[in-house]
């Protein structure tokens, strides 16, 4: 896809989030919507995968560790052709195969069951391991919020990724800056998250998480990184596309009522039109 | 029983492990800094491109075993039960049990007989915790010869599986030649009609004993041997406690949530049963020799013999 096929997959990404959210009633908008551009580069244009055989072997692999955003995975997923779209609105009912957090059982296209925040790091390492010990190919991504590495598990598990230089690995942070009780570095800061990484041996790459140039540029900047785990730092904007939501640490973990989704439809069809329409 | 040989199931989970390495070629084995301690050296030795240390990180052990099992490796996660079920308990939770990978928890040092190091390092709580897991199989072998059968049986079973092991060298006692271990089935090891005596681990031996002193008091005690607490064997324990109609429950584990705990809730539902829990009462334990302070908790021979026989006079 070319950086414009991205950015209106992106928008229609986000509509699919914002509805998710809106038919369940719950859910994690804001931290969906700051990474729904990373979604779209990974499910469009990075991951070497299959919608129509999900469990393939050699498939790359992706592990939301910030498991609260899987309204933003599912809607990837969905316009990937995963499941049908409209499904989307059925996030977290009773019955459900999208689970308010991923579950690999459920859901086709989840390679592992995440939410609790630390863990999906550690298991992304561990299929990055497999690969290194059968000697395949495949790489394997995960997405983490900035307040979640707050979470101890998160540097053992980049202490033992630098350790066995996995360089199949790419950890992605997305850095929108607020948690639920506010600004990440008001709450207990994890700055600076780049020199961290730095320390556990891992190749850091800064770039705006928002922007689709600078996605595509990261992304093959890990892929030619060699004896290293890479970790691209994300700045992006929480809430990103709804003008109401954006850089508003209270659309963190809540759902637009009615009017609120009017809002929200009204501002990304927007964003729609100036990008030239539909794909 | 002083001829009889004595092996740490410890021993016997690095040992088995090394044994299925050939026959398994997906079997991987974790660790976090206790190689040495866990037995898992043995395995190191034999398959050291299988063998990975994870440093001192339980948590982050268990999710990188997740993911290895994600990708159809066989991962054996070893520690100490204190830190493989009690640090990590969420993270057996949810990183394995709940998308039910098939990851194998092998836990060495439970209960008191790790003896000098003291509480801290004394888990008592592994098996009540892993239990409540759904769809988690919890394993306590009661010597050498169980022990490396459930080994096998775990990584010939698809699921998770917690298996604990203990630190301090037990008698052998299911050395003969129609031994069988099936996953879920309790073995009947004597038969009684005054009363059944239902253990776990280390303690079979020595409710085996205690069953001894009790005949020599003309009381015949029922002894069978529950290695699989989850999924139990409600059959042999019901049949028995309906012959017998009383039941002791013995294992080295707190007797909240434990053997005790899981044959109370199967009993009470489906053959009500007055029922003694022998185990620790709620208490840490401390430090001193494994026998000593299996003496001192009432799990050696005498001690069952003694509550035993208070019990149902």
């Amino acid at each position: 896809m070319n950086k414009l096929e991205l950015q209106k997959t992106a928008n229609e990404v986000r509509k699919g989030i914002v509805t998710a959210v809106h038919g369940a009633k719950a859910g994690h908008p804001g931290g969906s919507l700051s990474a729904a551009d990373i979604f779209t580069y990974l499910y469009f244009e990075e991951m070497n995968i299959d919608p129509k055989n999900p469990k393939k072997a050699d498939r790359d692999r992706f592990v939301l560790s910030k498991g609260h955003t899987a309204p933003g995975l599912y809607s990837a997923l969905a316009h990937r052709g995963y499941f049908p779209v409209e499904d989307l609105a059925t996030l977290r009912h009773l019955g459900s195969y999208l689970q308010g957090h991923p579950c690999m059982q459920e859901t086709p296209g989840v390679d592992m069951s995440s939410g609790s925040l630390g863990q999906g790091i550690s298991a992304a390492v561990g299929m990055a391991l497999a690969a290194k010990m059968d000697n395949k190919d495949y790489r394997v991504y995960t997405l983490l919020g900035d307040g979640e590495i707050q979470e101890g598990q998160v540097w053992e598990a980049s202490m033992f990724a630098g350790h066995r230089k996995l360089d199949n690995l790419v950890v992605i942070v997305d850095n929108n800056g607020l948690q639920i009780d506010g600004k990440i570095e008001d709450v207990c800061s994890p700055y600076p998250i780049d020199k961290k990484f730095e320390a556990f041996n891992f190749h850091v790459i800064n770039i705006d998480g928002n922007d689709f140039d600078q996605i595509d540029a990261a992304f093959k900047e890990a892929r030619a990184t060699k004896g290293m785990p890479t970790a691209i730092i994300c700045k992006t904007v929480k809430g990103k596309g709804v003008s109401y939501m954006e850089n508003n640490a209270g659309w963190h973990g809540k759902a637009p009522n009615d009017e609120e989704y009017a809002v929200a439809m009204a501002d990304l069809e927007k964003i729609g039109q100036e990008l030239g329409g539909a794909n | 029983m002083a001829d009889v040989k004595k092996i740490a199931t410890r021993e016997s989970y690095g040992n088995a492990l090394a044994e299925c390495g050939a026959d398994f070629p997906n079997l991987v084995v974790l660790d976090a800094d206790l190689a040495g301690a866990t037995k898992t050296g043995v395995f190191k030795k034999a398959f050291p491109e299988r063998h990975i240390d994870c440093g001192i990180a339980e948590c982050n052990m268990t999710g990188i075993a997740a993911g290895l099992a994600t990708c159809g490796k066989i991962p054996f996660i070893s520690s100490f039960a204190m830190f493989a079920a009690g640090r990590n308990f969420e993270q057996v939770r949810n990183s394995i049990g709940y998308p039910h990978l098939n990851v194998k928890i092998g836990a060495t040092h439970a209960g008191i007989t790790v003896g000098e190091d003291g509480a801290t390092h004394q888990c008592n709580e592994d098996v009540a915790l892993m239990r409540t897991i759904p769809g988690m199989t919890v394993i306590v072998p009661s010597d050498d010869v169980e022990a490396k059968a459930a080994v096998r049986a775990a990584i010939e079973y698809n699921g998770p599986v917690y298996l604990r092991f203990g630190r301090a060298a037990v008698p052998v006692i299911n050395d003969r030649p129609d031994y069988r271990f099936e996953i879920g089935k309790g073995v009947l090891l004597r038969e009684g009609s005054d009363v059944t005596i239902v253990a776990s681990g280390i303690t079979v031996a020595n409710a085996l004993e205690a069953a001894e002193l009790l005949a020599a008091d003309g009381i015949s005690a029922e002894v069978i041997n529950i290695h699989t607490i989850k999924p139990l064997d409600e059959d042999i324990i019901t049949a028995s406690a309906g012959k017998t109609g009383r039941v002791v429950t013995v294992e080295e584990h707190s007797v909240i949530g434990g053997l005790g705990s899981a044959v109370c809730d199967c009993l009470s539902a489906k053959c009500p049963t007055k029922v003694l829990k022998i185990g620790m009462q709620d208490v840490f334990g401390e430090s001193g020799s494994a026998g000593a302070l299996v003496e001192k908790y009432g799990l050696d021979g005498k001690g069952i013999y003694a509550s035993v026989k208070g019990f149902v006079k």
